[in-house]
């Protein structure tokens, strides 16, 4: 059976691991984002917690994944659990840190007028702070999608969903018919799936990035 | 009676009270008009930066009558930008008091204050994610105005501070120059009608012909709308031309001279105020008087649109061999001398010389001067906000004008050097008589 024959065959399959593979980055992407975002807006005042915060999130994603999934299942269980906790842990630094870095880059004579008008606390961060960060925010988005759509992969060997589920079965059988048919439809939709995420990003960019500050 | 000065500051001030007299309004026409404006008083106000060895702003005291600009002026890290701040409480004073029409406001919540005292900043400090009108809507959307009164607030300040509503609207900060960014700096500043207006060094980014224009502009709003502004500038000139009263500070903010600016010009208390009015008083003098000061001559024009045989027989005929020709808008546009008419072949368009410069009735003197100085004609045309001809102002004027003036300033500075003499007089007789009154201490 050749590829084409083989994605015939069983295409209804290969489409529900890529809905369900898409389906869990990207919630697990809406997780990190509000997470990593809220991590950031807290920290970002403070030179040590603001540092703290990327250390931590960075010091996450120098661990295997593989070792990670595995490290949680005693603590979750198998299943859609580890995977997404995984996700969104690995998903936070680049959120995390481009929410510090952009958020202390916003010029500090705007926070000034910003407060000099009398914008609370609160309109400061959501009207002018947040917008103003939200470009190299939305990369770290971006960069933590590309991320997770490899690693998601990882979640099913511990018994996760999506297309990592296909790459597994054609490794652990090898030299039958359809293996390698199996780990290239699983990785070939991964690599659809990426593109048409970072497609999606840059509608996003160009609907949620004000035209005042867009490059 | 209120004791606004303290004793021990009192020698480094003896004109507070002005050759005017200390109860009298700054501006001679403010009268007539509504003032929107509010009092701000500031008592023994003091910023000790924390790690500082000494106080940035050092018991400063002050009081700013409603609707007066008052401008403080000094060396660069004098203090000018914290004992401002310190007003409208982006810092928090290390002590000291501020109350704005009366009400103490030192302790209030500053996020509500701020709302009522405008603020603008050097290099405008506009939110460049948000549209002009956005920007200028902030604050009335703030205080909870309806949707529709933001709208219309918005068109009228754009209006107000010279800039089309249509054209700007829907700009963003960088798609504006530098100084139609100020303009709108001023505009967002003043949306919610704010009695008080605080400005730091707002034109410090601009080159300087536009600096010049702000400026101008500046003072013509002040005449519609009579706020209260205090105004951060290091530019002695600056000061002059735009303050009703100004404060020269030296270190740590404190006040060398707090008067009128013709009052510093020829009578400043110290070294320190003559060393920073600089050279060429008399010459800063002329930027104190504006145009609509001095008398506004008529003068006979034509238009472009009138016949080519009514403009002939004018020149030939009138009794003034020149004639200023107007475009179509009635905006100043060519000196016709009678010289000329050999040049007019059937039309207009070679004859005659073209005016580059005018000045409106905001000018000061000094730009209408410099505007006599560099036109043929030894005299400049006046024109309105739309540019339209009003009338035109010669050599002889400013020169008879800026005579009386310096006249006037000297005869005031004399009579209050001998007010202030008399005073010491009658304060030293007391002392030695032993009656000192608690009056003549506060004077
Ligand atoms: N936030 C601050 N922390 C510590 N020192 C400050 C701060 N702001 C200003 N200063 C110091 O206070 C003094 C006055 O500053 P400033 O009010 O900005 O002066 P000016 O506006 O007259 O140039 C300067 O010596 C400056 O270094
Ligand atoms: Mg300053």
């Amino acid at each position: 059976m050749n590829f084409w024959e083989y994605l015939g065959s069983r295409y209804q399959q290969v489409l529900v691991d890529t809905y369900q593979h898409a389906s869990v980055v990207f919630q697990c992407m809406v997780i990190a984002t509000v997470l990593g975002v809220a991590i950031g807006v807290l920290t970002y005042r403070r030179q040590w917690a603001g540092n703290l915060a990327i250390t931590t999130t960075a010091s996450i994603l120098t661990i295997p994944s593989l070792a990670l999934i595995g490290l949680l299942i005693p603590l979750v269980g198998l299943g859609v659990a580890p995977t997404v906790l995984a996700l969104v842990l690995y998903g936070l630094l680049p959120v995390v840190r481009n929410a510090v870095v952009g958020l202390r880059g916003v010029d500090p004579a705007l926070v000034d007028a910003a407060k000099g008008i009398g914008m609370s606390r609160t309109a400061r961060l959501f009207k002018v702070e947040l917008p103003l960060a939200w470009p190299p925010i939305l990369t770290g988005i971006r960069v933590a999608t590309q991320m997770l759509m490899g690693i998601a992969a990882i979640a099913a060997f511990a018994s996760g969903p999506g297309l990592g589920n296909l790459i597994f079965r054609g490794i652990s059988s090898l030299g039958s018919a359809n293996a390698l048919n199996q780990v290239l439809a699983g990785t070939l939709g991964i690599v659809i799936l990426a593109l048409l995420f970072d497609a999606a990003y840059v509608l996003i960019g160009r609907l949620t990035i004000s035209r005042g500050i867009r490059a | 009676m209120p004791d606004h000065d303290q004793p021990g500051t009192a020698e480094s001030r003896p004109t507070e009270t002005g050759p005017s007299g200390a109860t009298e309004a700054p501006h001679g026409d403010a009268a007539a008009t509504s003032v929107t404006g509010a009092t701000i008083r500031l008592e023994n106000l003091t910023k000790h930066y924390p790690g500082a060895p000494l106080p940035a702003v050092d018991g400063v005291t002050m009081d700013i009558n409603a609707g007066e600009l008052v401008v403080l002026v000094g060396p660069s890290g004098c203090g000018k930008s914290t004992c401002l701040r310190m007003i409208n409480r982006l810092i928090e004073p290390t002590s000291g008091r501020i109350s704005i029409d009366g009400e103490d406001v030192t302790d209030i919540d500053p996020v509500g204050l701020r709302r009522k005292i405008g603020y603008a900043i050097q290099a405008s400090g506009l939110f460049p994610h948000m549209t002009v009108a956005e920007n200028i809507a902030q604050v009335p959307r703030m205080v909870g105005w309806s949707k529709k009164k933001v709208k219309n607030r918005v068109e009228e300040m754009l209006d107000l501070v010279g800039l089309d509503p249509r054209e700007f609207h829907s700009r963003y900060p960088r798609q504006l120059s530098g100084g139609q960014q100020q303009r709108v700096g001023v505009a967002r500043a003043l949306a919610a009608d704010p009695p008080v207006l605080l400005m730091d060094e707002p034109f410090g980014a601009v080159d300087p012909i536009t600096r010049d224009h702000l400026q101008d502009e500046l003072i013509r709003l002040q005449r519609e709308l009579h706020k209260t502004i205090v105004f951060v500038t290091h530019d002695f000139d600056e000061a002059i031309k735009l303050g009703d009263r100004i404060a020269v500070l030296r270190e740590q903010s404190h006040i060398a001279q707090f008067d009128t600016p013709e009052a510093i010009l020829t009578n400043p208390a110290d070294d320190f105020v003559s060393g920073f009015v600089g050279a060429g008083a008399a010459l800063k003098r002329l930027n104190l008087t504006r145009v609509r000061d001095v008398e506004i001559a008529d003068f006979d024009t034509v238009r472009v649109d009138d016949p080519l045989q009514d403009i002939f027989d004018k020149l030939r005929s009138g009794d003034a061999n020149e004639l200023l020709l107007l475009d179509q808008q009635n905006r100043p546009y060519k000196w016709l001398r009678r010289g000329d008419l050999s040049r007019v072949k059937g039309s207009l368009a070679r004859a005659g010389t073209l005016i580059h410069d005018h000045v409106t009735r905001d000018a000061t003197l000094r730009d209408a001067l410099e505007a006599v100085l560099t036109d043929s004609s030894g005299r400049v045309a006046v024109t309105g906000r739309r540019g339209e001809y009003i009338g035109v102002v010669d050599m002889e004027t400013l020169l008879n004008s800026v005579h009386e003036m310096l006249e006037a300033d000297r005869l005031a500075a004399m009579e209050h050097r001998h007010s202030l003499e008399a005073d010491r007089a009658r304060r030293t007789r007391a002392a030695q008589e032993g009656t000192f009154t608690t009056s003549g201490e506060a004077s």
